[in-house]
């Protein structure tokens, strides 16, 4: 297996690009990502993408965003994980250049929610969750996250407020991040009185909808200096599943695909949780903050709330979170949501982070995942030097 | 959903019929071709106890489509004496009166209409039982 370099990446801002295609911002944090850099050529290209289909009636978006950027006649094909996407297509990456099939591949997710009108994007993003046996009675993918969430706070009488903030800390770190969706401070009271979603879940618990894409160029570790004077190594990388429905699992508060993949990728990387000097999870809604934190061992299981009342996840805290504002601020273009999470770690390690830039941070993981983790992505990234 | 599609789950929406797994004696619900526990694949048919117990619950106030006309409803995990757990929509019950570990038991109802000539779809929820006086 050759060892796998991110020699570039490109993003565009989160947000509601009514005036932008998925062609349109495909292209654009492709081409960000291509001019930074000296290729001679890309081999592949594999894009994370999960609602074009339903939203912009769409399918075979490889085809259309090769055809977009003048890349025909290149391998170019869709990957497809429900939020998991985008972490799924940087796994199918990896494993094209580390097999040595390829040797440079652009990785990519893109979004376009706000082409669905009205509930049309809600309908289309709940299918990360069980047809048959969840949706079919009219539960949605907000309640299935709220069924979890009441449980944990049941069960570890953590209060309510401890999930507003977190939410708080994300948008405190979102606010300074030019990429983010929702590029402003909120308050306990923010979250606590907005309005019901799904109860206990509320509409400042959850990411909101967005548009974006998300770009990264692989090649092999051996090469990247020919191309780049900055790069990252992916130097663990790990994915799992879990049952569809959430009811089948014997033990509703743990998450044990990301438990598995994070072990796998940490094993890979031969480094344990207390190496990581930063994060980013997916935290769609702010119960996934916890749930996500305690399964790839930054926490103990149901004391999330007494680390983040430490400041653990504080940009000086002990494991960094989310300093791109996470899914709650920076915003959650599902399929790039995986894509941006590395692009945001990279920029960390190269010192290009600018007002949310950590000192000396060598190593950072990524965990993205669909559903409530029925299928979960983790990458560790380690700076080059 | 098609008429196909929601007859081939008639026992499960209707009958609530669940595979008991011969070989380690666990529950899979819904039904799978082999056990989620052991892996084996020699099942028995087995029917959902009427009775249990609510152990989360979620009010939906935002609904998806098809069930618009019934918003705000409740969903829940209810967990049955032998430790299954299913997913469900909880039926006949007044917000305020929600309880974690409420008993609750099987009731059939109509769940939603695929638009105006779509089918009306059927299947098993579950209301409080309140203990009479
Ligand atoms: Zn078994």
């Amino acid at each position: 297996m050759r060892r796998v370099a991110i020699i570039s990446y490109g993003m565009t801002k989160v947000d509601r690009h009514w005036n932008k295609s998925i062609k349109d911002l495909f292209s654009e944090a492709t081409l960000k990502a291509i001019n930074k850099v000296n290729i001679p050529k890309v081999d592949a290209i594999f894009v994370g993408n999960m609602c074009a289909s339903d939203l912009c009636d769409q399918n075979n978006i490889g085809t259309v965003v090769a055809d977009h950027l003048g890349m025909i006649p290149i391998p170019s094909y869709r990957i497809e994980a429900a939020c998991g996407s985008g972490g799924a297509a940087i796994l199918s990456g990896f494993m094209a250049v580390s097999s040595g099939l390829f040797d440079i591949v652009v990785v990519g997710g893109v979004e376009k929610l706000t082409d669905g009108v009205g509930k049309k994007a809600t309908f289309s993003l709940g299918k990360a969750a069980d047809f048959e046996y969840e949706l079919f009675y009219g539960i949605t993918f907000a309640s299935l996250n709220a069924l979890i969430m009441r449980r944990y706070m049941e069960v570890y009488k953590v209060p309510r407020e401890a999930f507003a903030d977190f939410a708080v800390l994300m948008h405190r770190n979102g606010a300074k991040n030019p990429y983010a969706q929702l590029q402003f401070e909120i308050n306990r009271e923010t979250v606590l009185k907005s309005e019901d979603i799904a109860d206990p879940i509320k509409l400042y618990d959850c990411a909101p909808i967005g548009d974006g894409a998300a770009v990264v160029i692989l090649c092999p570790l051996e090469d990247a200096s020919r191309y780049s004077d900055s790069f990252v190594e992916i130097a663990g990388i790990g994915s799992a599943t879990d049952t569809i429905d959430i009811a089948s699992r014997e033990d509703l508060l743990l998450l044990k695909s990301i438990l598995i993949a994070a072990n796998n990728a940490y094993k890979m990387a031969k480094v344990s949780p207390s190496d990581i000097d930063l994060a980013e999870i997916h935290d769609a809604f702010t119960i996934n903050a916890a749930l996500s934190l305690e399964a790839l061992g930054f926490s103990k299981r149901g004391e999330f709330d007494k680390l983040l009342y430490d400041g653990a996840f504080e940009p000086d805290g002990l494991i960094p979170v989310n300093l791109s504002g996470g899914l709650k601020s920076r915003g959650h273009p599902v399929g790039a949501t995986g894509v941006y999470q590395i692009a945001e770690i990279i920029m960390q390690l190269l010192g290009e982070a600018g007002k949310n830039q950590l000192k000396n941070a060598e190593i950072g993981l990524a965990q993205n995942m669909a559903g409530v983790a029925s299928n979960s992505y983790v990458t560790i990234l380690k700076r080059c030097r | 959903m098609s008429v196909p599609r929601y007859w081939r789950n008639i026992p499960q929406r209707v009958r609530m019929e669940a595979l008991k797994c011969k070989s380690c004696g666990k529950i899979i619900y819904p039904p799978r071709a082999k056990c989620i526990y052991c892996g084996k694949n020699d099942f028995e048919c087995y029917t959902i106890p009427e009775k249990g117990r609510l152990i989360s619950f979620s009010i939906i106030r935002h609904p998806p489509i098809g069930f618009e006309h019934t918003t705000p409803y409740v969903v829940g995990i209810i967990e049955f004496e032998n430790g299954l757990r299913i997913s469900s929509q909880i039926t006949d019950v007044d917000i305020n009166e929600l309880k974690i570990g409420m008993e609750v038991e099987q009731v059939f109802r109509k769940v939603s209409e695929d638009g105006k000539s779509g089918i009306i779809q059927y299947a098993i929820k579950f209301r409080p039982i309140f203990q009479n006086i």
